[in-house]
Parts: C-alpha cells; sequence; structure tokens
C-alpha cells in the first residue's frame, strides 16, 4: 500500500512536472514581447538589451524553464502590472481563499442535499418522486452554471430580496455576512454536483441494496434505517468519492464562471481578467495554481481509497 | 404432526413475475428439531427460508397462506417493524456465502456487537466480553485479534463461523442455514455443520437446513422435506424416508447420492424446466417414469401416509 | 461428488426479454429521447434557415425598441441595443452548433492521433504520452481552453481552436484504451506474424475498431463543447460582440437583470434546452453503443 502510493505520488509529480513545461512553453509563444510591454512605446537599443538580459530572455528555453520553475517554486511568481500587487500574494493569498470557500461550501452543500435525495429515489424506486428526482438529476447536470446564477440573482435578490447578489465578505472574518454572501454563489454551482450525486447515489445504492450484506443485515433484525443508512450508505463512499475526484475539474472550472457571475474575487476572476488585459504572467500562475491544486486533490482522493474501502488495505 | 409445534407452515404460495414459485407448501417444525428442505436447485428452497424471515417485500413476490409461530401467531402479512423485532431475537439466518452476506466495510467484530448491543441492550463492554465467548465457542482462535478483522481478511471457513456467532447471538428460537457450506472446502463443510448441530441443540434451538446434498441431511437432520418446484413431494422422518422413499422423485435423488458406485448411476433426467410452463397437476410429472396420465392433469394432495410421521403428494407411489 | 445439483436459486433464470436480439427501437424504448432528438433537429433547423426564419436581422440595432419586454413585436424582447433577442437567437444557434461540432473533431481528431501512438507504440513511448495525457487532463478542459485564448486571442476561430485542442485529453484516453483491447486480440498478432505491414494492420484491424466507440464519444461530447464555448464567450473572453453568440448575450444581460431579465434568461434558456437535449440524446447513445456500460463492469 504505502509502495502503490509512493508510485502514485511519483507520477503525480510527473505530471506536474510536464504541466508546468507545456504552461510556460506555451505562454511564451503568446504575442507580445515581455521587454517591450515592460518598456512602454520608446526606448534605446541598449535599454532593450540590459532589461533582456536582467529578465533573463537572452537565455536558452530550457534555462529559462528553470529558472522560471525555481521561482515558481520559492514562490516568487513576479508582479501584476495591472493589480499593482505582487502576484503570489494576489493568486495565494487573496483569490485562492475565496475560491477554495466557494467550492468547498458547494461540494458541502452538495452532499448534504445531494446523497439523501438519492437515497430516498433509491428506496422509493419508480415512485413520482423517484421520477421527480430523475428529472431533476437531468436537468440540473445539462443546465449551464452562468444562467442558473443569473436567474437566482434575478429571483432571490431581485424579485425577493432575499440574498445579497455581489460582493464578497470574507466568511473567515466575518462568518455570517460572509456565509450570507456565499449562500448563491454556492448554491449555484452545487446543482450540478446535487444532480450528479443524486444520480449516482440512486444507482449505486439500488445495486448495493440487492447485495447479500444487506439482506443479511435485516435478518439479524437491524431496522429499516440502519440497514439504509450505516449498512447502504457506508459502502457507496467509494464510489461517491472516486466520481467527487474525477468531478473536481468541473468543480473547478464551475468556480470561474461562478465567480464572474457573483463578482467575486477568486482564481477564474483572476484569470479571466489578466486574459482579457494581457498579462501573460498572471495567467501562467493562475493556470499553475490551478492544475496544482486539481492534482494534488486528486492525489489526495487516490489516496484515500484505502480508508474508505477495507479491503484495499494490504493484507 | 404435535400441536406444540414452533412452526407450522400452511399452503404457503409464492407468486412472484407471474409464476407460481412456491405451490402450496406445508409443514412444521417442533421446538429442537431438525429439518431439512430438499430438492434441486429452483425448488424454491431458500425462497421458503427469506419469505419465512420476512425478507421477501410485496414488490418481489406475492404470498399467500399461512406461517404461524409458536408464542406470535401468524407470520405472514407481518408490518416491517414487527418482521425486525422478530429478526435476530427468535428468528435468525445463515447465509449461503458468508463472504458477500458480511458487510465488507465493518469488521466482523463490529457487526456482531452490534447485533448484541441493539438485540439484547448489552453495553458496550458487555457486548465486546460476550463477543468474544462467542467467537471462541464457535471456534475461533485468537477471537481477540479477529474481532477487529474486516471479512475480507478471513478464510471463507472463518467467515461461516462469524456468521454463526452472529446467527446465534441472541439465543433464537428458529435458524435457518441457507446452504451453509456449499461455498466452503469439502473439509471445512463437515466442521460448520457439525458446529450449527451443535450449537442448535445445547440452545434447544430448532434448524432449518437448506440443502441440495441429500447425503448431508440425512446425516444430520431429523427430518426431511423433499421439494421439487416449489411443491413438496414428500416428508417425513430421516431415516424412514431414505430407507423406504415412496415418491418417485425421492428415489431418484436418492439412487443419485446413496449409491454411487455401487450400480448405474440413475439421476432425474432433464431439469427441473421453466416455471412458466408447468404442467396443472403433479410438476414433476413430465420427468417421472411412472407417471400416469392424470399426474399432469390433477395435483395430487400431500396426505399424511397412516404409518408413521410422513406425508406423500403423489398418485403412483412406490 | 454427492450433490444434486450445483445450486439453489431461489427463481428460475428469468426469460431473456433484455437480450440484445430482443430489444425494441431505441425510439419507442425511450420516448425522451425521440423529444430530445426532434427538439435537437428543430435547432439544427434554425440554425440552417436562419435568414428565413428570424423575423429581424440579429445585428440591427434600434434605438426605438431598446429593452422592450417579449410581446408581439419582438416576440422575445430586445436588448440593450434594440436588438431582437429572437433573431439573435436563432442565428446564435449556428455558431453554437457550429462552434460545437468543430471543435469536437478537433479534440477527437487529436485524440485519435495521441491515442493511437500510445497504444500502439508501448515501451517507454507509451509511458511518455500517457503521461501526457494525464497532464491534458490534468487541466479542467475550461482552464486549458482559457489558456489557450490567452495565447491565441479572441474570435469565432480562436474559440474552435482553443476548446478543441482542451478536449483531446479525453478523447484520447479512450482512443488508447480501444487500441489496447485491439491489441490483445489475437488477430493483430496472427498479422503480425504473416509479416503484414505495420499501416495495414492498423488500417484494417485498429481503426475499425477504434472509430466507431470514438463517433459515439463525439456525439456524446458535443455539448460539453457547445457548453465550453459559450462559457467562454459569457467571460468575455470568447466570441466578440456584436456576434450573436448565446454566451456572450447572457453575459450582456446580467448588468440588466434587474429590469430587462429576459436579455440573459432568453438565450440562456434555448442553450439549456439544446444542452438539455443533447445530454438526453448522449444518454440514449451512450447506454446503446456504449460496451464498457454493457458489460457493467
Amino acid at each position: 500500500m504505502i509502495l502503490r502510493g509512493l508510485v502514485r505520488i511519483g507520477q503525480t509529480l510527473v505530471v506536474l512536472l510536464i504541466v508546468s513545461f507545456a504552461t510556460f512553453g506555451l505562454l511564451k509563444l503568446a504575442p507580445g514581447d515581455p521587454v517591450q510591454l515592460a518598456l512602454g512605446a520608446e526606448y534605446s537599443e541598449t535599454a532593450y538589451r540590459s532589461l533582456q538580459r536582467e529578465m533573463g530572455l537572452d537565455q536558452p528555453f530550457l534555462v529559462q524553464y528553470l529558472a522560471w520553475a525555481r521561482d515558481f517554486a520559492t514562490g516568487d511568481w513576479g508582479r501584476s502590472y495591472v493589480a499593482r500587487t505582487d502576484i503570489f500574494t494576489f493568486a495565494v493569498l487573496e483569490a485562492l481563499p475565496v475560491t477554495l470557500t466557494l467550492a468547498s461550501l458547494s461540494l458541502f452543500f452538495a452532499i448534504l442535499i445531494g446523497v439523501p435525495l438519492g437515497v430516498l429515489s433509491a428506496v422509493k424506486k419508480d415512485s413520482i418522486f423517484d421520477a421527480g428526482a430523475a428529472v431533476f438529476a437531468l436537468t440540473g447536470t445539462a443546465f449551464p452554471s452562468f444562467l442558473l446564477g443569473i436567474l437566482l440573482i434575478w429571483l432571490f435578490g431581485v424579485k425577493l430580496g432575499l440574498f445579497p447578489v455581489m460582493g464578497y465578505v470574507s466568511p473567515w472574518q466575518d462568518p455570517v455576512t460572509g456565509l450570507y454572501h456565499m449562500v448563491l454563489p454556492a448554491l449555484t454551482l452545487s446543482t450540478y454536483f446535487i444532480a450528479m450525486i443524486t444520480r449516482l447515489t440512486r444507482a449505486t445504492l439500488i445495486e448495493v441494496l440487492e447485495q447479500p450484506y444487506i439482506a443479511a443485515a435485516r435478518a439479524r433484525g437491524e431496522p429499516r434505517w440502519r440497514v439504509i443508512w450505516v449498512h447502504g450508505v457506508r459502502n457507496i463512499a467509494m464510489p461517491l468519492v472516486t466520481i467527487l475526484g474525477l468531478q473536481l475539474g468541473t468543480l473547478l472550472q464551475g468556480t470561474v464562471l461562478t465567480e464572474t457571475v457573483f463578482s467575486l474575487p477568486g482564481l477564474g476572476q483572476m484569470i479571466t481578467d489578466a486574459v482579457l488585459s494581457r498579462e501573460y504572467v498572471v495567467v501562467q500562475a493562475g493556470v499553475m495554481l490551478t492544475a496544482t491544486l486539481f492534482i494534488t486533490i486528486n492525489l489526495l482522493v487516490d489516496l484515500s481509497y484505502p480508508f474508505l474501502d477495507p479491503r484495499l488495505r494490504a493484507r | 404432526m404435535s400441536s406444540a409445534a414452533l412452526l407450522e407452515v400452511e399452503d404457503l404460495t409464492l407468486h412472484r413475475g407471474g409464476n407460481r414459485i412456491l405451490d402450496h407448501v406445508t409443514l412444521s417444525l417442533a421446538p429442537g428439531e431438525t429439518l431439512a428442505l430438499v430438492g434441486e436447485s429452483g425448488a424454491g428452497k431458500s425462497t421458503i427460508a427469506t419469505a419465512l424471515m420476512g425478507l421477501l417485500g410485496p414488490k418481489d413476490a406475492r404470498i399467500e397462506g399461512h406461517a404461524r409461530l409458536e408464542g406470535q401467531g401468524e407470520l405472514l402479512g407481518m408490518p416491517e417493524r414487527r418482521w425486525s423485532k422478530l429478526r435476530g431475537r427468535r428468528l435468525s439466518m445463515i447465509f449461503q456465502d458468508a463472504g458477500s452476506a458480511l458487510n465488507p466495510c465493518f469488521t466482523v467484530g463490529r457487526q456482531l456487537v452490534t447485533v448484541l448491543r441493539r438485540n439484547l441492550g448489552l453495553s458496550r463492554t458487555a457486548a465486546r466480553a460476550r463477543a468474544l465467548e462467542l467467537f471462541e465457542r464457535v471456534g475461533i482462535n485468537d477471537a481477540e485479534a479477529r474481532l477487529s478483522a474486516y471479512p475480507h481478511q478471513l478464510s471463507g471457513g472463518m467467515q461461516q463461523r462469524v456468521m454463526v456467532a452472529i446467527a446465534l447471538a441472541c439465543n433464537p428460537d428458529l435458524l435457518f442455514a441457507d446452504e451453509p457450506t456449499s461455498a466452503l472446502d469439502v473439509t471445512i463443510q463437515a466442521q460448520i455443520i457439525r458446529l450449527i448441530l451443535d450449537e442448535t441443540r445445547t440452545r434447544g434451538a430448532s434448524c432449518i437446513f437448506v440443502l441440495h446434498d441429500l447425503a448431508l441431511a440425512s446425516q444430520s437432520c431429523d427430518r426431511i422435506v423433499v421439494l421439487y418446484a416449489g411443491q413438496v413431494v414428500e416428508s417425513g422422518v430421516t431415516a424412514e424416508i431414505l430407507e423406504a422413499p415412496r415418491h418417485p422423485y425421492t428415489a431418484q435423488l436418492k439412487s443419485c447420492v446413496l449409491e454411487i458406485g455401487t450400480r448405474d448411476l440413475d439421476p432425474p433426467e432433464g431439469s427441473v424446466g421453466s416455471y412458466a410452463a408447468m404442467p396443472k397437476g403433479c410438476r414433476f410429472a413430465r420427468r417421472c417414469p411412472r407417471a400416469l396420465p392424470r399426474c399432469a392433469e390433477e395435483r395430487p394432495p400431500l396426505v399424511p401416509a397412516p404409518d408413521g410421521d410422513r406425508a406423500l403428494a403423489c398418485w403412483n407411489p412406490l | 461428488m454427492a450433490a444434486v445439483t450445483d445450486m439453489d436459486s431461489p427463481t428460475p433464470a428469468p426469460a431473456a426479454a433484455t437480450g440484445p436480439g430482443r430489444r425494441s427501437s431505441l425510439f419507442l424504448r425511450r420516448p425522451f429521447f425521440t423529444i430530445a432528438l426532434l427538439a435537437t433537429l428543430a435547432y439544427v433547423g434554425a440554425a440552417v434557415f436562419a435568414p428565413w426564419v428570424a423575423p429581424y436581422d440579429p445585428v440591427q440595432q434600434s434605438i426605438d425598441a431598446m429593452m422592450a419586454p417579449p410581446g408581439p413585436a419582438h416576440w422575445l424582447g430586445t436588448d440593450s441595443y434594440g436588438q431582437d433577442i429572437l433573431s439573435r437567437i436563432i442565428y446564435g444557434a449556428r455558431y453554437a452548433l457550429v462552434i460545437g461540432l468543430c471543435s469536437v473533431l478537433i479534440g477527437a481528431a487529436g485524440g485519435l492521433v495521441i491515442g493511437l501512438a500510445a497504444g500502439l507504440a508501448g515501451g517507454w513511448v507509451e509511458w511518455a504520452l500517457m503521461r501526457v495525457i494525464d497532464s491534458i487532463l490534468a487541466l479542467p478542459s475550461l482552464i486549458m481552453a482559457v489558456a489557450f485564448i490567452a495565447i491565441l486571442g479572441q474570435g469565432v476561430d480562436k474559440v474552435v481552436i482553443a476548446v478543441g485542442l482542451s478536449m483531446i485529453g479525453p478523447f484520447a484516453r479512450t482512443v488508447r484504451a480501444d487500441v489496447m483491447q485491439v491489441r490483445v486480440q489475437l488477430y493483430i498478432e496472427a498479422a503480425r506474424l504473416m509479416s503484414i505491414p505495420r499501416w495495414q494492420v492498423i488500417a484494417r484491424h485498429v481503426l475499425p475498431n477504434v472509430v466507431f466507440p470514438l463517433a459515439v464519444q463525439v456525439t456524446i461530447r458535443i455539448s460539453e463543447a457547445i457548453l465550453v464555448s459559450s462559457s467562454l464567450s459569457f467571460l468575455g473572453i470568447g466570441v466578440t460582440p456584436p456576434t450573436p453568440d448565446w454566451g456572450l448575450m447572457i453575459a450582456e444581460g446580467r448588468g440588466f437583470v434587474a429590469f430587462a431579465p429576459w436579455m440573459s434568461a432568453m438565450p440562456g434558456l434555448a442553450l439549456a434546452l439544446l444542452l438539455i437535449a443533447l445530454s438526453i440524446l448522449g444518454d440514449g447513445i451512450r447506454e446503446e453503443y456504449d460496451p464498457k456500460l454493457r458489460g457493467g463492469s
């Protein structure tokens, strides 16, 4: 098990290396000369050369990559001229927490609502409730989140005036106001996952409930609720976590859209703004950060399997 | 049949998907008695056990008839809540494949302790001590360590011993053992059967074995009920039945089992066939060497024989 | 062995009513599938016959009819430039479908090349290509598309390329899996033993086994491509105004939710309905043709 874990970690590092290389290489291809950009409209040949040397741009590609990778690993990500801050501070300390808060809150909502919905529709298979849940699951997975966000803003913000529709207050500093501001964004982002988890929970639980150990649990007098919620649900944890792990990318790209809809200053917003203002260093940092986050969480999901399913533990 | 029967089943009929899986099954069981349900694959033996445990809901099957448990009254048609009070405490069951009948996500100790705590209301420590004791009784060595093992970490024999411990944890009056050894090695089969018999006997519990193996049944059970395609064809005391089977099907089963090597094998020809296309009368008629024209048309009733404690359903018995 | 028969099953085997041979047609079994197909065809029709179907010119601005609510003159209302939303939605179907289809085809073509190479090469080349596929899969497709847009710039053609490139990963993975399956089958070995040239083996044995599942994947993933491309437009970095693109229209309406909710809602519902229809079609096709789902592993 430990060996398997180490191999998996090694693989992850290779993937990270390739991603970083590709990110660096691709954005090198981007139009525009960073030296020229930094110097402005008028500059002398010598000034150009000296800045080029200072920025290390006269070096061979591989050397430039290594220097960039070293800087990235040590947190020296350069300065954003548009946002007028240090990119590391901007990305990791300011934008990332917003994105992570939104993502984790949405995931929390999704599990809190999706699992019970799925369990109920599995238990009441072929009932009207089940049919309703199926329609919701189908619509929910196909509905574009940004449209949903706007509809929620219109309904809860404009028509009913129940929730604030714009602006961000950190839930870590002011939990009540912060969470209040997060309700609509999190609901927007989680709808897809609620639908997906409902679908998945239903399908896997129906299968689990046909297993002999479920009949055996009933045969020893376990009441119905325990058979379903303890013996059944414990056994769908594994497929659930697997799929959620695979869907993390969807969650991350969902945050990009949701942040734009609700004007939340997260990573997605940072990357989009940087693309619009053609600030490639920030795009690079944002893409690398997203990839690292995604790859790391996937690794954690992978390593968590043995804890979820005893059969995968070393004997 | 004595009036002090522990379990009395009368005309148990079960339909599933338009097919009659069980057809007027009648049997009874005295306290402390061991009964074997014998028949080939698809005869409905396991279905009887699951139906009498209340494990088949109205969605799974349509059940008619009567099943009375001493001190409880009619079982069939009880709501799930009353069934779950009965299961584990008075009725209990051992499944065919212990490997898949134990929840893979919980340690076997936890599964046993839960039963003790929930059904007997024992405290955590008391339940654990009792679990340890039960494990030792069913012959699990190193019981302390095995309590915290997951099912997949145990051998098939060990898993079945755990199942026995769980099934007998609350001293049930009636234990169903559904092919408890068919998933095990031959050498371990006898041990497990012995264990179940010993444990039920010392507790004075009754046991209904579901077996496809007549030889095993003859060694272990007081009485035998022979089933063919959901119909009881013959029932009675084991020794009497095996000595002088009167139903042609029982005779075929016996010849196929007990006289291998001594004479030509004479297995029942063909297979049970589709439930959708069963004859109106005796379901064995098509494969029966002694079939009369009336056999396929008219169902022979299960008639208690005048001599001894047995019953037979045949128009042309041996 | 003294056993009568091997096992006792509680029920006799059910009649083989679900076998592939006895299946009724996809349309009869799934009424939703038929409805979804009709809806999709309606969108295709709107896209093809846009100039004849649309009541107005999609980019004709009108100061008199700015932000008009849905009514007899403008069935779905007008936007902040007075452009007719229904006409823009009808023309928008062209962009959505063309961008979706083209980018999926780019993704499938790229995936086919990489997947074939990885599956057939073996050894360290395969290992390296697999890690490359892993890396492509390591980025959510929208983020990757954003990165490509950063390099390529905005515009319909750029969006097609960016979305197409971002979709290579999943295609490459399935192609490689299919190649692996073919590779273990004997006839490839046999062909090799008879020293048939490699390209012939690929053309005759590998490609037919790969292309069909790939085609199934393409149809399933069109909705994903449409969603990603309209997301780019919604973020304001995809197609440029005044193109009648649904994502762009939704984004433009975002600021006017309070006064003119139809500006976002109408194109949004057009997009959502198409995506739902396509996802029903995808589910149906997947259940019908995906060998992995059928095997039930």
